[in-house]
């Protein structure tokens, strides 16, 4: 053991603020703001695409963009929306509240924590700076192979593609492995594995699927990237090689992804419920099995994706029954989440709306879902506006309801005041509204034929005023998501303040103050059940927050991590140069880097 | 450092150490890297339109003996960690040099192998054994080169008296490495080698 020494305590400290406590932070907490704070603008980003996407769709025959134009936007739209939002906003929430729900000062790994910020940032920016030379990625957020070889996408578009999701994996495999580390390792005394809030759990099962799903992509992305850069034959059909073997090996990632997505929305929604119903959640058990479950399952799915290349009668009807299977846990969970609400006294908070609508329109998206698990209904859906409908009613209906419930959840946590209720309340309305009516209607255009993906349509099909309709109603979204964002400006300043616990919840998170010191709790009670605050509130009070007169050792700030994801992220962009020699650059910054790293002493 | 962190935390909740269980967990992330590149291989294999197909080029004698070499090379990992533990700085020197100087003799079969392919015609877009061969050995050569790297740093450690018994969990986690890249080359050469295909 190291010697007991004393330390300078937390509140005598130089107060750190400015950039370069930002770029060296390795607190979950800060690192957590920026995870979220640079989702939101990527978030902003995602839906100005979308917005320019149902411009040009307004009308059929328009020429607000020209096609080449529209299939950049629709790619960034849907990788920025997957991999710089979904995952990030998700990532946000681990880093801030599951150190906080299990009691830990921090995470396993803080240093490792804020190199997977920085690779992340770095693979965004990247991505994104493909605008700028008007090149972005082109080929869909699947990137099917051979259409994204360099035969048939000459340009650096899909280069931008298979490297910039190259650099984000390597954060996100980062960030999986430091949250099952950090859920295993650093539980505080007394918090079993089965009195773990469900957010945590879902943050723990969604950690396996990362550190699981994303090398499967890695290889993928490598494969294409040789194929792009050296000529190899992954993809090459000529040489006997099979475009299929792309779709299965994206998949394999593709669809445990959208798991990724979706469970800690479901963790979020499970613990918010309970929260504003004032009852404990409705079969805890079950509610972590069935999430453990969809995780498993989330890896015997993925062919679904694939029943109209033709893999015959056995691997469509296994795949299909497959998926039917894995709506079985999903269901259970909505099932438990109304038997929470039941008979409790619900307050109907903004937070709990959001919360409320996830499982409504999430069950809509899960309900359209089975209709294409059946591989033979699924053949005419295929690459439709009804696939589209489905998913984003899965995508917005559940993970975004789930990420806004979070969010005006836990933002009094993070600064100590509440979020404006009225705002929130308009920006309830006009968010969901906004997204029914805009998405709703897909469900039609789809089963009346419009295929997706097509920059426009033809004036003869008839669709024109529902898809008039659908691009107005997507300015109420649009308004919606200004009013959040000024809710959150606002209320960072000037929101009423909030006390450790505003909502009355019973997860340890809300034992210490908002916003919680450095150092997270200096001593904490044995916990004895799942609700703590709830069953024993009286063992928590100032001890769980006040810092002791020793002071409390907390690991000094490095900058080493943003180097070290300044030069991994480096190296592959380099490759775009297509010079062999310039990507050595970036490994020799990453070896220097680490090596520097790994001798720092932690403090 | 490592263990200057690992004593300052207080004991994990499950009594594992906080570094290895990461590393396991890095390790399984690992397994699917190599699992997908070798479910390729094997997918591809026997589908080549053009030649130097499979049983042109491997040299079956050759490879024996360099994957003889790297599986020693795990049990002088183990007598290193062993000499660590015990407190033996010369015996650690010994046999971190001998393990890295083994995973470099690896490496020398690995580019000499390259190379002849090379010359025989094979090369990264000759055809899909080239293609999917050259990726799958070449990310597990890249793997063995930070291998030897990280025991090279280890060693100038132990040289400079700055690794003894209490620092024992550094080397077992490069151990870990060590030996978990050693068992994805005994499912390579099994796959590869042993039970070609005649395509």
């Amino acid at each position: 053991m190291a010697t007991v020494e004393a330390h300078t305590p937390v509140a005598e400290r130089e107060p750190r603020s400015g950039l370069w406590d930002w770029l060296t932070t390795i607190d979950h907490k800060k690192i957590g703001i920026l995870y979220g704070a640079a989702a939101l603008i990527f978030f902003v980003l995602g839906g100005f695409e979308a917005l320019l996407i149902r411009w040009q769709l307004a009308q059929p025959e328009a020429a607000v963009l020209d096609p080449d134009l529209y299939n950049q936007l629709f790619t960034m739209h849907g990788v920025t929306m997957v991999f710089l939002v979904g995952m990030p906003i998700a990532v946000a929430f681990f880093n801030y509240i599951v150190p906080l729900q299990i009691g830990a000062r921090d995470v396993a790994f803080p240093r490792l924590n804020a190199f997977s910020f920085w690779v992340f940032l770095f693979g965004g920016l990247f991505m994104y700076s493909s605008f700028f030379i008007g090149a972005a990625p082109d080929g869909g957020w699947f990137g099917y192979a051979n259409l994204s070889s360099r035969q048939f996408s000459p340009g650096p578009n899909m280069d931008f593609y298979a490297l910039g999701l190259q650099i984000l994996g390597i954060g996100s495999i980062a960030g999986g492995v430091n949250f099952i580390t950090t859920i295993v390792n650093l539980r505080a005394p007394g918090m079993k594995l089965m009195r773990m809030p469900l957010f945590t759990w879902m943050a723990f099962v969604t950690s396996f699927i990362i550190v699981t799903a994303l090398p499967v992509l890695a290889v993928a992305l490598f494969m294409l990237t040789f194929d792009r850069f050296w000529d190899t034959n992954f993809f090459n059909v000529a040489a006997g090689g099979d475009p299929i073997l792309w779709q299965h090996l994206f998949w394999l990632f593709g669809h445990p992804e959208v798991y990724i997505l979706i469970l800690p929305a479901f963790g979020i929604a499970s613990d918010v419920i309970p929260t504003f119903s004032r009852k404990p959640l409705f079969g805890y058990a079950i509610m972590v099995f069935s999430g453990a479950l969809i995780g498993f399952i989330s890896w015997g799915v993925w062919s679904h994706h694939m029943f109209t290349t033709g893999l015959g009668p056995i691997a469509d009807s296994f795949f299909t029954i497959s998926t039917m299977i894995i709506a079985i846990p999903t269901g259970v969970k909505i099932f438990n989440w109304l038997a929470t609400m039941w008979g409790g006294k619900i307050q109907f908070t903004t937070s709990m709306l959001f919360a409320v609508a996830m499982v409504a329109l999430f069950t809509i998206g899960g309900i359209s879902g089975i209709m294409h698990s059946a591989s033979p209904a699924d053949l005419q859906q295929h690459d439709t506006y009804f696939v589209v409908a489905h998913f984003h009613y899965v995508l917005i209906g559940g993970l975004l309801m789930g990420v806004f419930s979070g969010l005006y959840y836990w933002f009094p946590k993070v600064s100590g005041r509440f979020m404006s209720e009225t705002l929130g309340k308009w920006h309830f309305w006009a968010f969901v509204i906004g997204f029914n009516l805009t998405f709703f209607p897909m469900h039609w255009v789809g089963l009346l034929g419009m295929p997706r993906r097509v920059y426009t349509y033809a004036e003869e099909l008839g669709l024109g005023d529902l898809n008039l309709f659908m691009s107005v109603s997507a300015l109420l979204m649009a308004v919606g998501t200004l009013i959040l964002a000024w809710n959150l400006l606002w209320s960072w300043k000037k929101g009423r303040e909030a006390g450790p616990n505003p909502w009355g919840a019973a997860t340890l998170e809300w034992a210490t103050t908002s916003p919680p010191p450095e150092f997270n709790f200096a001593e904490l009670p044995d916990i004895r059940s799942r609700n703590p605050l709830w069953d024993h509130p009286e063992d928590y009070d100032a001890a769980v927050y006040t810092e002791p007169a020793g002071g409390v050792h907390m690991p000094n700030p490095s900058f080493w991590p943003l180097i070290t994801a300044a030069g991994a992220s480096g190296t592959l962009m380099l490759f775009m140069a297509d010079i062999w020699w310039l990507p050595l650059i970036g490994v020799a910054v990453t070896a220097i880097a680490t090596v520097n790293w790994a001798f720092e002493p932690a403090g | 450092m490592a263990a200057d962190a690992h004593a300052a935390h207080p004991p994990t909740a499950t009594g594992l150490d906080t570094w290895k269980l990461g590393f396991w967990t890095f390790l399984g992330s690992e397994t699917l890297f190599f699992g997908s590149f070798i479910a390729t291989y094997m997918i591809y294999a026997g589908r080549n339109v053009e030649g130097p197909l499979p049983h042109e080029v491997l040299d079956i004698p050759l490879t024996t003996i360099s994957t003889f070499v790297l599986l020693m090379s795990s049990l002088a990992m183990v007598l290193a960690l062993n000499a660590v533990q015990r407190g033996s700085r010369k015996g650690s020197l010994i046999w971190l040099m001998v393990t890295a100087l083994m995973g470099l003799l690896f490496l020398g079969f690995q580019a000499y192998e390259f190379t002849h392919f090379y010359h025989v015609g094979l090369t990264l877009s000759t055809n899909l054994f080239g293609s999917s061969f050259f990726i799958l050995t070449g990310f597990h050569g890249a793997h063995v080169s930070i291998g030897v790297i990280w025991l090279l740093i280890l060693w100038f450690q132990t040289h400079a008296g700055r690794i003894g018994p209490s620092d024992a969990l550094k080397v077992e986690i490069a151990g870990l490495y060590w030996h978990f890249v050693d068992i994805v080359w005994i499912v390579i050469f099994t796959l590869i080698y042993l039970l070609q295909e005649p395509g």
